[in-house]
């Protein structure tokens, strides 16, 4: 894991060096056609799927039989995209609110463990990061009946009857996403944090939060791009919480969708437009901020 | 320079609500999860025992058909989703990696499905991967006939085989082989350009580069890579629920078993135990890697 973090961020600097080639000149003739040829191949299998969700959103649900299915639309029409934002629009709300405090929240612990695993350790702060990152691989599996029963006492408690659906959502997200958020910060925090600056704020006489105030916060705008677009990610697209902890009056997008999708709904035009209202936050995110979005891909997975 | 426990306290308070959370929902609900699994149940009508008790609930799960079936099909899963994603993802890096014209994009795109949730991945799939075949064929199907493979029409996860799991990895293969191929390219930026040089000079040939000198310096990576897919692979759950549906038997792994267990049997001790097997099996892939990590993370420092 230590060598993918040395050369992601080396990967941020050019370091190619020309070999007196044009880029796109290597090799022989017979050699680029073939290389071009194979990468084309594999991007029309890969964008196939959304091929077929596109033209089918459009299409007439009348229209879409077994041998057109291929084919592009002989007419648009954006009643399949009306139908699916009427039965998506309010659970859409739900995931964006979801995720986005998620997101903040795992966000901001993650910078203050991270700066302490990085800068300000304890004993047995290796231990800790380490059991901390183990409930990042862990399958929720194994914590979902104790977890449902847990929230539905508090639930049950006087006054609590409010916390139900996207808010068990956004407590278990913020939780599950401390580990991923630390992680990706204290590796931030390592190469952009010099130890330098920090002993002479030690020796100024700065305690560690007017340190972490004055100076690990004002670099960390990076770092929080990264989390905040991981978490956002991950909390719009999990389904496994949202099956366990909400329902089709209080949960989120995928629930919807799922239910929108399954059983014998043979609206195609509404359920592959679904997909697509369900899936565009995160392909927006993923198009503007793509960059960081695989900054977070390769903190994420490995250190 | 030494610290003294004064300057180490604040560290730990701060991270302690963290650490309370992370205690709390990882360790004692793991806890809680095992206790459950233990559990002695009968039903409640006839009062005939429906989990003994003790560690004998995992040798009755580990005895039943049912659960067998499971842990086959995330077998065959498993194999056919790592060996996929490893062969395009390194396969995708190696086209990519030496300054192809519009390298950025072609990237971007092959990452595209990452964005994508498995469940809204799996609406999609669900219909691509349909069985009818001839005069019945939509789908995967119907392309393969439209391009003269009618003989490769098949039933896909519905075939009547025990190895059909292995046509639900071509999802999951779809999903993440761009985020392998993400990793072996930054992988390949790592390795300085001296050493191609130098190996061209002494005369390797483009293949011999490959194999003998910047394959060997991915392994490192192609370890990383083989056990993120690999345990995800072990908690694949939404984009079998999402092609499959609900309580298939044809497509059940131990993931989605929990949930049929849980709900249509009724029966949360069983799925209590098929839960702490699962992660189990994560942890003997996850455990050796992170201790692995973290001491030669202390070795850097």
């Amino acid at each position: 894991m230590a060598t993918s973090t040395a050369t992601a961020t080396r990967e941020a600097i050019p370091v190619r060096v020309t070999t007196g080639q044009a880029p796109g000149t290597e090799g022989t003739m017979t050699g680029r056609v073939i290389r071009y040829a194979l990468i084309i191949l594999f991007l029309v299998m890969v964008l196939m799927p959304l091929y077929v969700l596109i033209v089918t959103s459009f299409k007439h649900s009348a229209n879409v039989t077994a041998s057109e299915a291929w084919s592009l639309p002989r007419s648009l029409t954006i009643d399949g995209w009306q139908a699916a934002w009427k039965s998506l629009a309010p659970p859409l709300g739900r995931s964006l609110i979801m995720a986005v405090i998620a997101a903040i929240l795992s966000s901001i612990l993650g910078s203050l463990n991270g700066f302490v695993f990085a800068r300000w350790r304890f004993p047995g702060a290796t231990t800790i990061f380490t059991l901390f990152l183990f409930g990042m691989f862990i399958p929720y599996q194994a914590i979902m009946i104790p977890l449902q029963g847990m929230l539905i006492d508090v639930q049950s408690q006087p006054g609590m009857g409010w916390f139900d659906g996207i808010w068990k959502l956004i407590v278990v997200h913020t939780i599950f996403g401390i580990p991923i958020c630390t992680l990706i910060f204290r590796n931030y925090y390592a190469t952009a944090l010099p130890n330098e600056i920090l002993e002479a704020a030690k020796v100024d006489g700065a305690g560690m939060l007017r340190t972490y105030t004055s100076i690990v916060l004002p670099i960390s705008a990076p770092g929080f791009v990264v989390t905040m677009i991981w978490q956002f990610t991950s909390a719009w697209n999990d389904f496994l919480f949202a099956l366990f902890l909400t329902n089709r009056n209080n949960g989120p997008v995928t629930y919807a969708l799922n239910e929108l999708a399954g059983g014998q709904n043979p609206n195609y035009p509404q359920i592959m437009a679904g997909v697509l209202v369900a899936s565009l936050p995160t392909l927006l995110v993923y198009i503007l901020l793509g960059r960081y979005f695989i900054g977070g891909l390769m903190s994420g997975s490995v250190k | 320079m030494r610290k003294r426990a004064k300057d180490r306290l604040p560290g730990f308070l701060l991270v302690l609500p963290s650490i309370i959370l992370i205690a709390i929902f990882v360790y004692w609900l793991i806890y809680r999860n095992v206790a459950t699994s233990l559990d002695q149940t009968v039903t409640r009508a006839t009062k005939r025992v429906l989990n003994p008790g003790g560690l004998a609930n995992y040798s009755k799960l580990l005895g039943d058909g049912e659960y067998q079936h499971a842990l086959f099909n995330l077998l065959v899963l498993t194999v056919v989703f790592v060996a996929g994603t490893m062969f395009f993802g390194l396969l995708w890096a190696v086209l990519l990696e030496k300054g192809v014209k519009g390298e950025g994009f072609f990237r971007s795109v092959y990452l595209l499905p990452m964005a994508i949730s498995f469940i809204a991945a799996g609406v999609v799939w669900r219909w691509l991967l349909s069985p009818g075949v001839g005069e019945q064929a939509v789908g995967l199907n119907q392309l393969l006939a439209m391009m003269g493979l009618e003989r490769f029409q098949n039933g896909w996860w519905q075939s009547p085989t025990q190895f059909s799991m292995a046509a639900m990895a071509i999802p999951a293969i779809w999903q993440l082989s761009g985020y392998v191929m993400a990793l072996f390219l930054a992988g390949f930026r790592g390795i300085s350009e001296d050493q191609r040089e130098a190996a061209r000079i002494d005369g390797a040939s483009e293949w011999q580069l490959y194999r003998h000198v910047l394959f060997p310096q991915l392994s490192p990576i192609a370890l990383s890579a083989l056990i993120i897919i690999g345990h995800m692979s072990m908690k694949m759950f939404d984009l079998i629920y999402a092609i499959a549906g609900q309580n298939s038997y044809k497509a059940s792994v131990p993931a989605t078993l929990m949930w049929t267990q849980l709900f249509a049997q009724n029966n949360p001790t069983a799925a209590a135990v098929n839960a702490t097997i699962l992660l189990v099996l994560v942890a003997i892939v996850v455990v050796p890697y992170l201790i692995y990590t973290s001491k030669s993370e202390k070795g850097t420092h």
